[in-house]
């Protein structure tokens, strides 16, 4: 320590105050005159003061997360509650359920209803879309197992996809109904009207020979007709949706760009002939 | 240390200049400076508090300035407002002459607050804690050339005033204790 005699240290002490005051004008001038000092500074401070800020987060983070057990917890009791309220609310719907279930099942037995098959499905991937005869196809993969028929129904997970056309031993083609060469017979399930659903190559089908009286409405929802024997009723095909020209379309349920697997029904109908069945008609006499 | 046995000892003998007692005396000097810094270190932390760093400072500043102002002498003032201009966003000097500003007011009253209740202290804290940060805000205006908001410096005042029964609870034990440290033999 340097020694320095009394008054002298006092006259420092006293200065020293003006001193600083002098100094803090002359620090403000050199952070007004060099902005980028400041930021440096700033830098360095915090890149020596990261490790004490690491160590607090430990304990920090403890606390934090306390706090948010504590907040977890009430809400609980809170989503008990509600929980609690809800399953109260289905145990009463469940019991309505079963009231009509069982109704149901009375009525049945009381009219002689025939109850329809379960439908046997296989599943199988789509291995390759477009190719052959037709212009919106896909091709399946399939086994020699699988009893396979022209004329199976295919769907995909939400609806509607299309039917087989071809089947080779290990493959089969779907004819999708997007397809300019298919025509579905379907039903508009609110007017229950029948009507033909044909393809024109595009992401819509077009609908077509509606009957006279009745318009299909937007958003009115499609299913299969079982008119002519080539399809159950009631599969779901997709909604009407009017086009900017004021011709209806069908948005199909089903989604025909991505189809990665699809399942085939077989309801055992025999609606669509094979083709040697199919009476060819006489040509006719040329006219002359 | 041998004395000569000739010599009877006269009172009290001085204590021997040991690198202990020099380290002891030199801990006391320095812990205002280092706790205070230290303090605004953790204040700085990110936690959602508005601006606690000058809301720490200005309480322990204050309050050694008043009773021990031996130990918070004008250059370490400098630096610790230099440590809050770096720590807040403030341009640099302003943090440094408003800490001075309060350090030369408490100092010229210090007579006067020191014998005064913990009451009147607070208050006249409350008022210096207004106009530091009055003052802080002004500096903030007049160094950026743009008027900040004013919310966060009234905040920051609240916020020291409240801080300031706690901390002075904390460092008038450790003054306490300090002083009796020097007195004993």
């Amino acid at each position: 320590m340097i020694r320095l005699s009394i008054p002298l240290r006092q006259a420092l002490a006293r200065l020293s105050l003006p001193l600083m005051i002098a100094a803090a004008f002359g620090v403000m001038l050199l952070g007004k005159a060099d902005a980028l000092l400041a930021e440096r500074l700033r830098s360095h401070l915090a890149d020596a003061l990261s490790p004490i800020y690491a160590a607090l987060a430990e304990p920090m983070g403890a606390v934090r997360n306390l706090v948010e057990e504590v907040q977890d917890l009430s809400q609980l009791r809170q989503d008990n509650a509600v929980l609690r309220e809800e399953n109260e609310r289905l145990r009463r719907w469940q019991a309505a359920a079963l009231a009509l279930e069982s109704e149901n099942e009375l009525l049945r037995r009381q009219l002689n209803f025939l109850p329809e098959a379960a439908p046997a499905f296989v599943t199988a991937r789509v291995v390759a879309d477009g190719g052959g005869t037709y212009a919106r196809a896909v091709l399946l993969a399939t086994g020699p197992q699988h009893a396979i028929r022209k004329g199976q129904v295919a769907l995909d997970e939400r609806g509607f996809v299309g039917r087989v056309t071809e089947v080779g031993s290990r493959s089969a083609r779907v004819l999708l109904a997007t397809d300019m060469n298919s025509r579905i017979p379907i039903t508009l399930e609110s007017s229950r009207a029948r009507a033909i659903m044909a393809g024109s190559n595009g992401a819509r089908p077009r609908l077509s020979h509606w009957p006279e009286g009745v318009m299909p409405v937007e958003g009115e929802r499609i299913v299969t007709s079982a008119e002519a024997g080539a399809f159950p009723a009631g599969l779901p095909v997709g909604v009407v949706r009017v086009s900017p020209q004021g011709a209806p379309e069908v948005e199909l349920f089903a989604r025909l760009d991505r189809l990665d697997a699809v399942r085939l029904f077989d309801y055992g109908l025999r609606g669509i002939l094979p083709p040697e069945s199919v009476t060819r008609p006489e040509p006719r006499p040329g006219r002359r | 240390m041998a004395s000569p046995p000739f010599r009877p000892p006269q009172g009290r003998p001085a204590p021997a200049p040991g690198f202990l007692r020099r380290l002891d005396a030199f801990a006391r000097l320095a812990f205002p400076g280092f706790s205070t810094g230290f303090l605004m270190v953790l204040a700085a932390a990110p936690v959602s508090l508005p601006s606690p760093v000058f809301a720490a400072a200005l309480p322990c500043v204050f309050f050694w300035s008043v009773f021990r102002p031996a130990a918070m002498s004008p250059p370490v003032i400098f630096g610790l407002g230099l440590l809050l201009d770096l720590l807040t966003l403030a341009p640099l000097g302003a943090g440094v002459l408003v800490l001075l500003a309060v350090h030369g007011a408490a100092l010229r009253f210090r007579r006067f607050l020191a014998r005064q209740s913990f009451l009147a202290v607070w208050l006249a804290f409350c008022g210096a804690a207004l106009v530091a940060a009055a003052l802080f805000w002004g500096l903030q205006a007049l160094l950026a050339l743009r008027l900040p908001p004013f919310a966060p410096a009234l905040h920051a005042a609240l916020l020291s005033a409240g801080l300031y029964p706690a901390v002075a609870l904390v460092l008038a034990r450790a003054h306490e204790a300090m002083r009796h440290a020097e007195t004993a033999p």
